[in-house]
């Protein structure tokens, strides 16, 4: 390969152009060492480098705009956008209950902590808060705590991957593919799955649900000590980790940070205590804390964090009474059972007999409800809970149609992505990954 | 191209061919190029209970030009879009796409104006794996009836003839604006 700069073109293959801000070259293939020459000859070491948004250390599509000098990162900004999906303004065309087959896919490693804050605002506005069944929060909390586990796995699993530990990545899905299981095994799906609807759930726990959730807490508690013995005390992990994307209360206040970087700064921030919902006032579990401020305690609030969410599943799982698990308003509630039937999972039979040979009332209804939906009375309702990121809201608000006339979700990675240029700049390049890694954001939250 | 390209057609050619192919399929080394839902099912294939190493692939490439398949996982956006096409340039010869998830192959439940109706608006695909989000198993399928696709793939002359087959064949189908009576 040509690598003379002393020859005519010595830029024919990276492309440049004048700017004002100097020259720009646009790298596009096997033409690294001639930019690596037109910088030496530069008088500062100031370079700017686009990071991703194809690059395995983002988390998905981040792209990170860095102007290094040297080793150093003198200017950090963050570049989203590029997996913005529409999904808020989807919404607005879709019936209130079909709402919860979109939110479900932003932030897809919280599924179930989108759908409880998007049907707990639509309940709000609906005035179904008390009548929602008791075995329906139950299992809304249990499945949001499982859910925070599987969250916080993937946050130690990508992160440990990104600083080189495949170990960590590996034992962080090996012991997510546990509760994968009870997901798919109540909710039939392993991601994505629109499980709480506005007034419950979509359907009871599966026979045997009990039992296996219980194996799988008594399991995975037993493999907790593992990641304290690779990870917590690991010397090299240590020296990645401690003291870097060092962020403070008044940062983490000045820019609307939560869930742990907050909590990583020794305030126990957590809406499960401060602003319970689904009943979270009577639940014991501690708030995780650390004081160190940097990647290493948010990592650590990770770890107790998962701790403490399995206490929380170990009571749901005694709280557990019969009953039903969707309101009683026929209005509201989806008019038939969902069953097993010969071609996998749908309606059940005996309610199809009952509309399409006994009773057009009952068709009529099901019809209206099904494709229709149900109205919402006009109005505006916020709710937040405490996601794995942080404080997750949503505004709905309605028209008193059968459609959201708007829905906005204040995502905790979007926040939180924030605080990045002021965990990165002054440090070196390769603490910008262990700093993103810290924040753990998730792309499809930032951009929906 | 190599000089595997240059061969005559025969029974030398089909020999190379066929050691090519298996070649090719038997060290496939993806990029990684996850977007979204699909990228989480996409890593989870690649780590402990699936094990995409027993299929000797287990290494993502991080850069472009190390890497042969390029398995879409996830919404394209259109802002992602001529990224995407962008890392498939940078692909060497031979290479091969994978589109996973409804989203990437046609868009999936995203009618809207920021995704990408289909991620072979912007690539060619090799393969399309529906699902939201497919399971791993559902992606090893993919990728091993790929490898029968890859260890089958013609060269040379054998490769142009496949090639102005298939458009001949395209030409000769019926166009979807005249296709009747398939909905009932």
């Amino acid at each position: 390969m040509a690598n003379n700069p002393g020859t005519a073109a010595p830029f024919e293959e990276a492309g440049s152009r004048e700017t004002t801000e100097g020259r720009v070259f646009t790298v596009t293939g096997g033409d690294w060492g001639e930019v690596v020459d037109a910088v030496a000859q530069a008088d500062d070491e100031r370079i700017i480098v686009n990071m991703g948004p194809q690059h395995p250390s983002t988390h998905g599509v981040l792209r990170l705009i860095l102007e290094i000098d040297g080793e150093t990162v003198t200017e950090a900004r963050c570049g989203i956008g590029y997996l913005h999906t529409g999904i808020e303004k989807n919404m607005e065309f879709r019936s209130w209950v079909q709402g919860t087959t979109f939110v479900t896919r932003m932030d897809y490693l919280t599924p179930l902590f989108n759908e409880t804050a998007y049907c707990l605002a639509v309940e709000k506005l609906l005035g179904i808060t008390e009548q929602v069944p008791d075995r329906a929060t139950v299992i809304r909390v249990m499945m949001m705590e499982l859910n925070r586990i599987t969250s916080h796995l993937v946050a130690l699993a990508t992160g440990g991957m990104e600083i080189g530990s495949t170990t960590l990545m590996i034992y962080g899905f090996r012991d997510r593919e546990l509760i994968l299981d009870i997901f798919e095994l109540v909710t039939g799906l392993r991601m994505n799955h629109a499980y709480v609807r506005p007034g419950g759930l979509a359907q009871d726990l599966p026979p045997g649900a009990v039992d296996q959730i219980r194996e799988a807490v008594k399991l995975f508690r037993s493999r907790m000590h593992e990641y304290d013995k690779l990870a917590t005390g690991n010397p090299i992990f240590k020296a990645r980790l401690v003291d870097v994307g060092f962020l403070d209360l008044a940062g983490c206040l000045a820019l609307g940070a939560t869930g742990p970087i907050l909590r990583a700064t020794g305030l126990p921030q957590d809406l499960r205590k401060t602003d319970p919902y689904c009943g979270y006032e009577n639940y014991e579990f501690d708030v995780a804390v650390a004081d160190t401020a940097d990647s290493y305690g948010r990592f650590l609030i990770r770890l107790e964090e998962m701790r403490q969410s399995l206490r929380i599943v170990e009571q749901c799982l005694d709280r557990l009474a019969p009953g039903p698990v969707m309101v009683g308003d026929k209005k509201i509630a989806w008019p038939a059972q969902l069953a097993v039937g010969p071609d996998g999972m749908g309606n059940s039979l005996d309610h199809i007999r009952e509309i399409m040979g006994t009773s057009m009332e009952a068709l009529i209804h099901h019809f209206k409800l099904v494709t229709e939906g149900f109205r919402v009375p006009v109005g505006q309702a916020y709710t937040a809970v405490e996601s794995p990121k942080g404080e997750l809201g949503v505004h709905v608000v309605s028209d008193g149609g059968t459609r959201p006339y708007r829905v906005h979700f204040r995502d905790p990675s979007f926040t939180n992505l924030q605080s990045m240029a002021a965990m990165c700049e002054g440090g070196q390049v390769a603490d910008v990954i262990v700093a993103v890694a810290g924040i753990d954001p998730v792309m499809g939250g930032v951009d929906r | 191209m190599g000089i595997e390209e240059k061969l005559p057609s025969g029974f030398l050619l089909t020999t190379v061919e066929s050691a090519a192919g298996w070649v090719r399929k038997s060290s496939l080394f993806p990029a990684t190029f996850g977007l979204a839902c699909c990228a989480i099912e996409m890593m989870t294939t690649g780590a402990g209970r699936y094990d995409l190493a027993r299929f000797g692939m287990e290494v993502f490439r991080a850069s472009p030009r190390q890497s042969d398949l390029m398995i879409v996982a996830g919404r394209v956006s259109q802002k992602m879009a001529p990224v995407l096409r962008q890392v498939y340039d940078q692909m060497a010869n031979p290479k091969w796409v994978i589109s996973m998830g409804v989203c990437a192959s046609s868009g999936g439940m995203f009618n809207n104006y920021a995704i990408v109706q289909g991620v072979d608006h912007i690539v060619p695909v090799d393969i399309y794996l529906p699902g939201c989000p497919p399971r791993p198993e559902m992606l090893l399928d993919a990728i091993i009836k790929l490898h029968e696709k890859i260890q089958a793939e013609p060269l040379g002359v054998n490769k142009l003839r496949a090639q102005e087959l298939a458009e001949e064949l395209a030409l000769d189908a019926t166009p979807t604006s005249e296709m009747r009576g398939l909905l009932r």
